[in-house]
């Protein structure tokens, strides 16, 4: 059906429930009210949730929290590894995903056609990859970074029979938290990429300078502000992820901080887990626990935040050009 | 602006357009990697006589007599001396879950969405759009610890239940998970019918929510009924918030104020003590390769839909 047909048909249908709906004199009082409603209820849902948590963490929440290890099987003392270990796991995902995102996104916009099948098939996976359930990660990244790799390390290359690389470790887990996010940077790379006025490339293209200097020199400086954007937001979902992470390096307790890439770590969202569901003490631990919710919920509505606001800034920017 | 460039040097030009190929690579061979190795774990259930007599397909699916003169029944019990591997209750459980979450998020989600595209003042919605996009960034660990500590109480304080954790406590917290995403995808698509539209309704004499009921709802029906399969699909991939808020017993019963087990929080709950290349390993890496390819035709399904819808509605149709 062409667009003027359909145009034709909607608004003869509209024609047809006009004069129907007039004989009743409605107002659209209730659909308007029930759709209110909607909102108000996802609204109170938020500010209970919020709330919720707010008051009951804000009370824990101290330097000495924050700064000293947890005491006494979990029932006292602070954070402190786990806050470590979460900054460690993000930074190194961090530098894992942000060459494969931007390359991946440079690639797909600078050197194929956008048109080709081909092209058209591997942003179809991208997208794809992003629903993809993140337990489903954290299988992979058993099966394959440790028991693979790490196993293979271990018996090929270092010929031991201690598993050194063959076990869960912080190196396994940001590699696994680095491919769940690739999605985000890829997509927020290409959408900056596709903003640069054409203009700007074929200027530089004309005054002589390569493809690959255009690409560093104009392309990707223009880019930055989106690909931060893309950062943060892979920064902030992999600050919350514990499902991918718990089979991969994450642990329960641990006495020392993480100094090498083997090392375990110790992460908020599996420590919340942890202290949720096998606390021997739950009343004991519900003012740290309440404490630790709103710490990772602090950290990720932040990023998120500076996310938002920039990206809002480059959009401004861009309408004013 | 200045901008100097260097003589061009032939080397670095070629290394820096294979480093920029080889990135690209390295991505879309992991991507092709995940779903070769996920399948690849899973496949000895198919061709090992070994695994074979610990997990088949007849074990997994059909009803075992375990104990002599009782009745055969589907059970999953994969660490007990004699391994059940029935991976019917674990579907099951995942479909409650599901479901309740659909029947929390749907109404909610769709009619906040219907709210903010056709009711709301442009001003409101500025505000209302971002305050509901919050929820998708609550992380959903903080999702599952709010359902076990507050849901669950009140739920069992008002309605007396036997299992504290149950799937409708589980299914509340994801329908709340899968809020956001109902809510965004069907805005979208109802922001995306044109004016032009709403303008010829208009002039025809209907009133404004005339005109969303019976023309920006129909043609922006596809793109809601996306956001709810896309829901649908998060519901049922979700890991943390059932793993804390079910109850995680692979029970099979209609009842859902029952406890239960889901496909996702199995493998989150089994995963860490599995011997490698196992029976048990195999059958959880099965498990994971059906969540896998079921999100990805969910997912598929739902983007060639938004695609086909955004054509239509800029009038690019065949």
């Amino acid at each position: 059906m062409s667009i003027a047909e359909k145009n034709f048909a909607s608004a003869e249908t509209a024609t047809i429930s006009t004069a129907q709906l007039t004989g009743r004199k409605s107002t659209g009082a209730v659909p308007r009210g029930l759709t209110f409603a909607a909102v108000i209820i996802i609204l109170i849902m938020l500010v209970v949730i919020l709330g919720n948590i707010v008051i009951h963490g804000a009370g824990t929440i101290s330097w000495e929290f924050l700064s000293s290890p947890p005491e006494h099987g979990m029932v006292a003392g602070g954070i402190f590894p786990a806050i470590f270990g979460t900054t460690a796991l993000v930074i190194l995902m961090t530098i894992a995903v942000i060459p494969l995102g931007v390359f991946t996104a440079v690639y797909l916009q600078e050197y194929t056609d956008p048109a080709s099948r081909l092209t058209r098939f591997i942003r179809l996976a991208i997208n794809n990859l992003a629903g993809v359930p993140s337990i489903v990660f954290g299988l992979f990244g058993l099966g394959f970074f440790i028991g693979f790799v790490g196993g293979n390390i271990d018996s090929v290359i270092l010929d031991s029979t201690r598993p050194v690389w063959g076990k869960p470790a912080i190196i396994w887990a940001s590699l696994t938290l680095a491919l769940l996010t690739v999605p985000v940077v890829i997509v927020s790379t290409e959408e900056a990429l596709k903003a640069i006025p054409r203009e700007l490339k074929d200027a530089s293209l004309a005054l002589g300078a390569t493809r690959l200097q255009t690409i560093f020199r104009i392309l990707l400086p223009q880019a930055l502000p989106g690909i931060f954007t893309g950062a943060i937001l892979a920064v902030s979902r992999g600050a919350g992820e514990v499902a991918p992470v718990m089979f991969t390096g994450a642990a329960y307790y641990l006495p020392q901080l993480p100094t090498k890439f083997t090392d375990q770590f110790m992460e908020l969202g599996y420590h919340v887990f942890v202290m949720t569901t096998q606390s021997p003490d739950v009343d004991a631990t519900a003012p740290i626990l309440y404490g630790t919710v709103l710490v990772l919920l602090l950290l990720t509505f932040l990023l998120n935040f500076v996310a938002i606001v920039i990206r809002s800034r480059i959009r401004t920017r861009r309408a004013n050009v | 602006m200045q901008y100097e460039f260097k003589p061009k040097s032939k080397l670095k030009e070629f290394l820096g357009d294979k480093l920029i190929a080889a990135m690209a690579f390295v991505t879309c061979a992991a991507i092709i990697l995940i779903f070769v190795f996920i399948f690849k774990e899973a496949i000895p259930i198919f061709t090992s006589a070994e695994i074979q007599k610990e997990a088949s397909v007849d074990k997994m699916v059909l009803k075992q007599a375990f104990i002599p003169d009782e009745p055969p029944k589907w059970s999953w019990q994969p660490n007990s001396d004699e391994p059940k591997y029935s991976l019917l209750p674990l579907v099951l459980g995942t479909i409650k879950a599901a479901l309740i979450a659909m029947l929390v998020a749907i109404p909610l989600g769709v009619g906040a969405a219907i709210y903010s595209a056709e009711f709301a003042s442009k001003r409101l919605r500025e505000i209302l759009k971002p305050a509901i996009e919050m929820l998708a960034g609550i992380p959903s660990v903080v999702l599952g610890f709010f359902a076990l500590m507050v849901i669950a109480s009140i739920l069992q304080s008002s309605f007396d239940l036997i299992f504290r954790l149950n799937a409708v406590n589980a299914g509340i917290a994801l329908g709340i998970a899968i809020i956001p995403i109902i809510f965004t995808v069907a805005e979208d698509a109802m922001t995306a019918v044109p004016q032009s539209l709403r303008d010829a309704a208009i002039a025809l004499g209907a009133n404004p929510w005339q005109v969303s009921f019976t023309m920006v709802l129909p043609a922006a029906m596809p793109g809601i009924a996306a956001g709810i399969v896309l829901g649908f699909g998060r519901a049922i991939g979700e890991t943390m918030i059932v793993l804390m808020a079910s109850g995680n017993a692979a029970i099979i019963s209609g009842n859902f104020t029952d406890s239960i087990r889901t496909m996702s929080a199995t493998i989150a709950a089994e995963l860490g003590e599995v011997v490698f290349d196992s029976a048990h390993y195999n059958v959880l890496f099965l498990i994971g390769s059906l969540l896998f390819v079921f999100t990805f035709a969910v997912n598929f399904a739902g983007d060639v839909v938004l695609l086909r819808l955004k054509e239509k509605l800029q009038g690019k149709a065949r």
